[in-house]
C-alpha cells in the first residue's frame, strides 16, 4: 500500500554527524505509543503532560539492550509543528546510536518520513499559511528528486538483485496459494500446505536476517565499532590501547567530544574499524590508580558494541574482576588474559565457567604476544568468515532499507507464529504477502498486477 | 443486420431505462423498480432474460461472495439460483473462512424463467423486446433512448448493459458473422452512437465450449463430482429445509484431454482464428480456449474437462474446459478423442465472440459515465466477464440510476465494504486490458470480505436504499445480537485447570496442561477446538443457536487477531478516502506534478486521495503535491 499521510513518521532531524546531540523526531497519531515502546524511564510517556522533557533510556524491546541515554520531549497535538502528536528523542549522538534509535522507531510502528514530510504535514494541518504553500511544494519536489537520486545510489545493484530474487521466490509461493484458492479444482498444481509455507518462510527469513547482519557490518565499516576496553587498574588497558594505536598509526584520529570529556579514537584492526570508547578514561584511571572500575566502566559498556575485557593472569581473580565479568555478560565480548609472560596464577576452570564459553585470547601485550590472535578474533566475530569474504558481501546501509527489512522479518515471524497456531494457509499468507510488499518498497516495485501476471503465466488456468 | 428503420414516435416516459436484460440488466431493473422508480427494461430478445450463454453455474471463489453481497443488498441473484440449482458445492472447505466458496450448477432454462417471472411480477417494471439504436442526449445529459422500431422513450436515467451484443461477432473456424450471444441479434448502431458521443471503446473477446448430448457420454470412464450432503444456500432468506438432497441433485463428471486431442489441435492451428489473426479482441487469460492452453503450455499432456448438465429438462451438456473457436469438424474430432466422449454427439459448436466495451476508466464509481450525465453502464459493457461480476455492477448501476431519478445522492461501496467495491474501484481506477474477472487475490481485505458475513456487512446499506425490508433487517439484527451475546458469554466463562474434560482434550492433542484458568473464547482459538467441542466443556447457551450464528462466533473468535489487523488497515484507509478531490480540478494548474502523474490523474480524475494513490504512475511526490494543492485551494477559498 502506498504511504499514507496518516502514518506515523520518523526521521533524524539534526544534521548527521554534526554536533553532540542528535534528535529523532516522530510525528503522528501513534508517535507517543512508538516512543513508549522504546523508552525506559520513571515516567509513563502516555500519561505525561504535553511539552515535558523526560529523562530515560532507549532500550531495544526485542533484545533488552540499552541503546542510549536520552531526553524525550512529548508535545501533544494540536500545538506542535505538525499539529500532530510529536515526540523528539534527544540522544548523545554518534551515528551509531542515532541510527539505531531511528531504526527502532521504524520497526515499532513508524515509517521513515518522506523528504519534506514534516513541513508538508504542518501545512496540511493548517500550521502554515497560503504564502508558504508554494515553498512547501518546491521543497517536496526538490527534496524528492534529491532523495530519489540518493536512494538509487544506495540501492546498489547487488542488493537490488538479492531483494528481487527474494521477492520472486515469495511470489512463487503466493501464486501457488492463490491458485489453490481461486482454482480449487485445478489439479496440476500441488496444494500448498502450511508445512511447505513454513519451510519457505524460514528460508526467506534466513536470507533476510543475513542481509540485516550485513546491515550491522555495513554500519560497522562506516561508523566504527564502538569498543570498550575494560579491566581493573593495572591490568594492561593502557598498553593495549597504545599497542592498537601504535600498530595502526595511519588512520588514528582524535575526535574530541563537545559536551563531555570523552575522547574517541579510531583504529583499524584486521579491516574492522574500531571506535575506542573513553580512551581518556583509560589513561586517566591507569595514571592515578584511583579506585574506580565499576561505575566508570558501566557507562562505557553501555554504549559499546564490543567489549575487550582484560584480566591479569599473573594474579588470582579478584572480586572486581568478577563484577566486571558479570557487567559485561550479554555483550559481544572477548576476554583477554594478559601478562602470560609472568607465572599463571589464575584458576582457568573458574574463569571458563564465569565467562560462559566466550572466547579467551592469551596475550602478553608488553611482549607483543597474542595481538594477531586478538585481531583475528575481532574480525571473526563480525565477519564470521573473516574480512575477505565480507568485502564481497552485499551491505545494507540505508536506514529506510534496514527498517523495511526489519519489518519484513517481523512479517515472517507472524507467518511462523500463525502456522504454529494452526491457522489455515490463506490466513498465514496475509503476512507472507506483507513481507513481499515490504521488500517491494525497497526496490520500488510493489505492484499488485505482478501476482496476477505470475498466476496466469505459470499456471494453465480456467475451464 | 437491420435493413430499414422504424418511423419515429414518442413511446412514453420513465424514471429509469435499462438496456439489456442479462445478469447486469436484470439486477439493475429490479433494483430501480423496487426503489419505487417507474422502470423500463429493453432487451433484444425476451428469451435471453438472465440467460447463461456460457457455463451453467453460479458462484465459486470470489464470485460466490459477490452473490451473497448482491443478496444482502437486496438483489435477486441469490434467490434466483436457490430456486433453480441442480447441484450445490462448497469449495475450499479445507482453507480459512475468507476463501470458502459456494458454487451451484444452474438449470439454465429454469434460471431464465424464474428471473423473467420475478420481473414480470414486479410492480413499476415494464419488460419490452426492442433493440436500442441510439441515446437521446441533450446538454451533455442522457434523456432517453430510441429503438429500432422508432420508439422514443424518455427517462431521468439510463443504464446500458448490452453485454456481448454490442457489435458482437461470432467466429467458428473460417466462419464469421454478426451476432450477439447464442445466435441472437447483435446491436451495431448503439456502438456507433457511443463512438460519435466521444466514448473510448475497446474490443474484447470471449468464448464458449461445444454442447453435447448427455445420452451419448460414457460416464463410466469419467469421475463423478457430486454435490454436498450438508445444506447450503446463497440467499439469507432460504431455509436449510429447502435444500435439495444430494440424491436429487445432478452430478458433474470429470475427464481429461490427452496427447491425441492436443495433436489434433496442433495439426489444425492454421485454421484456428485465435492464431490466424482473425480475432482482434483481447481474450481473458484466466479463461483461455483449449487451443490457447495447448500452445502456451505445450509441456502439459492433459487438461481437465468437466462435464456439466445444462438443466433438468434438457440433455444438453456443457463441456467445461474446452472453450474453442476451431472449425466445427475439428471440434468434433477433438471431442471424440477425449475419454468418455468417443461417441458424443455435438449439438452446438463452441465459438469465440468479439464485442465492444466502454473502457471503464471513463466511469465514476457510481458507474455513471463521466462524459454523459445520467448515463450508467454495467456488466460486460464495462469490460468484465462473468455473470456474478455483471450482476454486482448491474445492482450498483440500477441503484444509482434509481437514486438519480429520485434526486438523491450516490451509493458507492468501498474496497473494504465488498468485493463489488473492489471490482468497481479496480475498473474505474485502473481500467482493464482484458475481460476482468474477480479473484480473491484482488481484494486486500479478504478476511473481512467473507461470504459468511455479507449479510452483516451490507444489509443495513441495502435497507437504507430501500431494497431490504424492515422485517429482513430485523432478522439480520437478531442474528447479529445472538452472535455478540454468545461471544460475550464465551469471553466471560473461564475454563479452570480442574476441568477434567478440558484436560482430557488437551492431553489427547499433546498440548501443555492448563496452568491458570482460561477464557472459553481463548480456548476456542486452539486449532483442535471448535464450537461443538467447546460446548462439551462448558454449559450450553440459554437457547440453542443456529448453524449460521455458531459459524459467526467461531470465525470471529478464532481469527480475531487477523481480523483486527485488517480492521486497523481499513481504518487508516478511511481517512484517505475522506479526502475528496473536486471533480473539476485543473491538474495542469498544479506546478510540480510529474508528467506521467498529471496525465494519469487527468484521465482517471480520482474522487479521493485514496483512489489517486491506487493509480499506477502516480508517485508519492505527486500525491504529496496534490494534497498540498488541495489544502491551498481551501485556504484560498477561505480568503475570498
Amino acid at each position: 500500500m502506498a504511504n499514507s499521510e496518516f502514518d506515523t513518521i520518523a526521521a533524524i532531524s539534526t544534521p548527521v554527524g554534526e554536533g553532540g546531540i542528535s534528535i529523532i523526531r516522530i510525528s503522528g497519531d501513534e508517535a507517543i505509543e512508538v516512543a513508549k515502546k522504546l523508552y525506559h524511564g520513571s515516567k509513563d510517556l502516555a500519561k505525561v503532560a504535553t511539552n515535558t522533557i523526560n529523562y530515560g533510556h532507549i532500550v531495544d524491546p526485542d533484545s533488552g539492550t540499552e541503546v542510549d541515554e536520552v531526553m524525550v520531549s512529548i508535545m501533544r497535538a494540536p500545538h506542535t509543528y505538525t499539529r500532530e502528536d510529536v515526540v523528539e528523542i534527544n540522544c548523545h549522538g554518534g551515528l551509531l546510536a542515532t541510527n539505531r534509535i531511528l531504526q527502532l522507531t521504524l520497526s515499532h510502528g513508524a515509517r521513515l518520513a518522506e523528504p519534506g514530510e514534516f513541513t508538508k504535514r504542518a501545512f496540511l494541518n493548517g500550521r502554515l499559511d497560503l504564502s508558504q504553500s508554494e515553498a512547501v511544494m518546491d521543497l517536496i519536489r526538490a527534496k524528492t528528486d534529491k532523495s530519489m537520486k540518493v536512494a538509487l545510489n544506495q540501492l546498489d545493484g547487488d542488493l537490488s538483485r538479492l531483494i528481487k530474487a527474494l521477492r520472486k521466490d515469495i511470489l512463487d509461493v503466493l501464486a501457488q496459494v492463490e491458485v489453490n484458492i481461486d482454482y480449487p479444482e485445478y489439479d496440476a498444481v500441488e496444494e500448498m500446505t502450511t508445512k511447505m509455507l513454513k519451510e519457505k518462510a524460514q528460508e526467506v527469513q534466513q536470507r533476510i536476517q543475513a542481509l540485516l547482519k550485513t546491515a550491522k557490518q555495513g554500519k560497522v565499516l562506516r561508523d566504527g565499532l564502538a569498543t570498550a576496553i575494560i579491566g581493573r587498574p593495572n591490568v594492561g588497558k593502557s598498553s593495549l590501547l597504545n599497542t592498537l594505536l601504535h600498530e595502526d598509526k595511519a588512520i588514528v584520529t582524535n575526535v574530541a567530544g563537545t559536551t563531555r570529556d570523552v575522547i574517541e579514537e579510531y583504529v583499524n584492526v584486521e579491516g574492522v574499524p574500531l571506535k575506542l570508547i573513553d580512551t581518556a578514561g583509560i589513561r586517566h584511571t591507569e595514571d592515578t590508580v584511583e579506585k574506580i572500575g565499576v561505575e566508570r566502566s558501566r557507562q562505557a559498556i553501555d554504549t559499546a558494541d564490543l567489549v575487550l575485557l582484560l584480566i591479569d593472569s599473573s594474579n588470582p581473580l579478584t572480586d572486581e574482576d568478577r563484577d566486571l565479568i558479570k557487567l559485561t555478560a550479554g555483550k559481544p565480548r572477548i576476554v583477554i588474559l594478559n601478562k602470560t609472560d609472568l607465572e599463571n596464577k589464575i584458576d582457568l576452570d573458574e574463569l571458563g565457567q564465569l565467562i560462559n564459553g566466550d572466547r579467551i585470547i592469551k596475550t602478553s601485550i608488553v611482549e607483543h604476544q597474542g595481538m594477531e590472535e586478538l585481531g583475528e578474533a575481532i574480525s571473526h566475530m563480525f565477519f564470521d568468515e573473516g574480512i575477505e569474504s565480507s568485502q564481497n558481501t552485499v551491505m545494507v546501509t540505508n536506514a529506510r532499507h534496514i527498517g523495511l527489512l526489519h519489518q519484513a522479518n517481523d512479517a515472517l515471524n507472524d507467518v511462523l507464529s500463525g502456522i504454529a497456531a494452526g491457522m489455515p494457509v490463506d490466513l498465514v499468507q496475509i503476512d507472507m504477502t506483507r513481507c513481499w510488499e515490504l521488500l517491494g518498497e525497497i526496490t520500488g516495485d510493489s505492484y499488485q498486477d505482478e501476482l496476477l501476471d505470475q498466476l496466469f503465466s505459470q499456471f494453465c488456468l480456467g475451464k | 443486420m437491420q435493413i430499414s428503420q422504424g418511423k419515429p414516435f414518442d413511446a412514453g416516459s420513465f424514471d429509469v431505462i435499462i438496456v439489456g436484460a442479462g445478469h447486469a440488466g436484470s439486477e439493475a431493473a429490479l433494483a430501480a423498480a423496487r426503489m419505487g422508480n417507474k422502470t423500463l427494461l429493453l432487451t433484444i430478445s425476451l428469451e435471453m432474460v438472465a440467460f447463461m450463454p456460457c457455463n451453467p453455474s453460479v458462484g465459486g471463489p470470489a464470485k460466490g461472495i459477490v452473490v451473497r453481497e448482491i443478496d444482502a443488498l437486496g438483489g435477486e441473484m441469490g434467490h434466483n439460483i436457490d430456486k433453480t440449482y441442480v447441484q450445490m458445492r462448497m469449495l475450499n472447505t479445507g482453507k480459512g473462512p475468507a476463501v470458502r466458496a459456494l458454487r451451484a450448477q444452474a438449470d439454465k432454462h429454469a434460471y431464465h424463467r424464474a428471473m423473467k417471472q420475478t420481473m414480470e411480477e414486479t410492480p413499476n417494471l415494464t419488460l419490452r423486446q426492442a433493440t436500442v439504436d441510439q441515446l437521446v442526449v441533450e446538454d451533455g445529459a442522457c434523456k432517453g433512448v430510441i429503438t429500432n422500431t422508432g420508439a422514443r422513450y424518455f427517462a431521468k436515467a439510463v443504464v446500458l448493459a448490452t453485454g456481448t451484443a454490442a457489435r458482437g461477432k461470432i467466429i467458428i473456424g473460417e466462419l464469421m458473422y454478426e451476432s450477439g450471444p447464442n445466435n441472437t441479434q447483435s446491436a451495431t448502431k448503439l456502438s456507433e452512437n457511443l463512438e460519435e458521443l466521444g466514448f473510448d471503446l475497446q474490443r474484447f473477446k470471449t468464448g464458449t465450449p461445444p454442447r453435447i448430448n448427455g445420452n451419448t457420454i460414457d460416464y463410466s470412464v469419467t469421475e463423478e463430482q457430486p454435490g454436498d450432503e450438508k445444506p447450503h444456500h446463497f440467499s439469507f432468506d432460504t431455509p436449510d429445509s429447502q435444500y435439495i438432497s444430494v440424491s436429487d441433485q445432478i452430478s458433474c463428471w470429470l475427464t481429461y484431454t490427452n496427447p491425441t486431442t492436443h495433436q489434433i489441435i496442433r495439426d489444425n492451428l492454421d485454421r484456428a482464428p485465435m492464431f490466424t489473426g482473425v480475432i482482434e479482441g483481447v481474450g481473458p487469460r484466466y479463461c483461455p480456449s483449449i487451443e490457447d492452453k495447448i500452445v502456451r503450455f505445450a509441456d502439459k499432456d492433459r487438461h481437465q474437462v468437466f462435464l456439466e448438465p445444462e438443466g433438468r429438462d434438457t440433455d444438453e451438456w456443457y463441456v467445461d474446459g474446452m472453450s474453442t473457436s476451431m472449425p466445427e469438424e475439428i471440434q468434433e474430432k477433438m471431442l471424440h478423442s477425449v475419454k468418455g466422449l468417443e461417441h458424443a454427439k455435438l449439438m452446438r459448436p463452441g465459438y469465440a465472440i468479439e464485442y465492444d466495451v466502454v473502457a471503464p476508466y471513463q466511469l465514476h464509481p457510481t458507474l455513471e459515465t463521466k462524459l454523459i450525465k445520467n448515463l450508467f453502464t454495467a456488466g460486460q459493457t464495462n469490460g468484465t466477464s462473468g455473470y456474478e461480476e455483471a450482476a454486482g455492477q448491474g445492482l450498483i448501476a440500477g441503484i444509482n440510476a434509481g437514486l438519480r431519478a429520485q434526486g438523491k445522492g450516490p451509493f458507492v461501496l468501498k474496497r473494504s465494504d465488498a468485493y463489488i467495491g473492489v471490482m468497481i474501484d479496480d475498473l474505474v481506477t485502473k481500467g482493464t486490458k482484458e475481460p476482468y474477472r474477480l479473484l480473491t487475490s484482488r481484494a486486500e481485505y479478504r478476511l473481512i470480505l467473507r461470504h459468511d458475513n455479507a449479510d452483516l456487512r451490507l444489509m443495513e446499506k441495502g435497507h437504507a436504499i430501500g431494497l431490504v425490508s424492515d422485517e429482513r433487517l430485523a432478522k439480520m439484527e437478531h442474528k447479529k445480537a445472538l452472535v455478540e451475546a454468545e461471544i460475550a458469554r464465551l469471553k466471560k466463562i473461564r475454563i479452570k485447570p480442574a476441568n477434567e474434560a478440558a484436560n482430557n482434550l488437551i492431553e489427547a492433542h499433546g498440548d501443555n496442561p492448563l496452568k491458570d484458568a482460561i477464557a472459553a473464547a481463548d480456548f476456542l482459538k486452539r486449532p483442535y477446538v471448535d464450537y461443538q467441542t467447546l460446548m462439551e466443556l462448558i454449559p450450553d447457551p440459554d437457547e440453542p443457536l443456529s448453524r449460521e450464528v455458531i459459524e459467526q462466533v467461531e470465525i470471529q473468535l478464532k481469527y480475531e487477531g487477523y481480523i483486527k489487523k485488517e480492521e486497523v488497515k481499513v481504518e487508516r484507509l478511511k481517512r484517505m478516502e475522506a479526502k475528496k478531490i473536486p471533480a473539476d480540478l485543473d491538474y495542469s494548474a498544479i506546478d510540480g506534478l510529474a508528467t506521467e502523474g498529471r496525465q494519469k490523474l487527468e484521465k482517471i480524475r480520482p474522487e479521493t486521495l485514496a483512489q489517486a494513490s491506487r493509480i499506477s504512475g502516480v508517485n508519492p511526490a505527486d500525491l504529496a503535491i496534490l494534497s498540498v494543492y488541495l489544502r491551498q485551494g481551501r485556504l484560498a477559498k477561505l480568503k475570498d
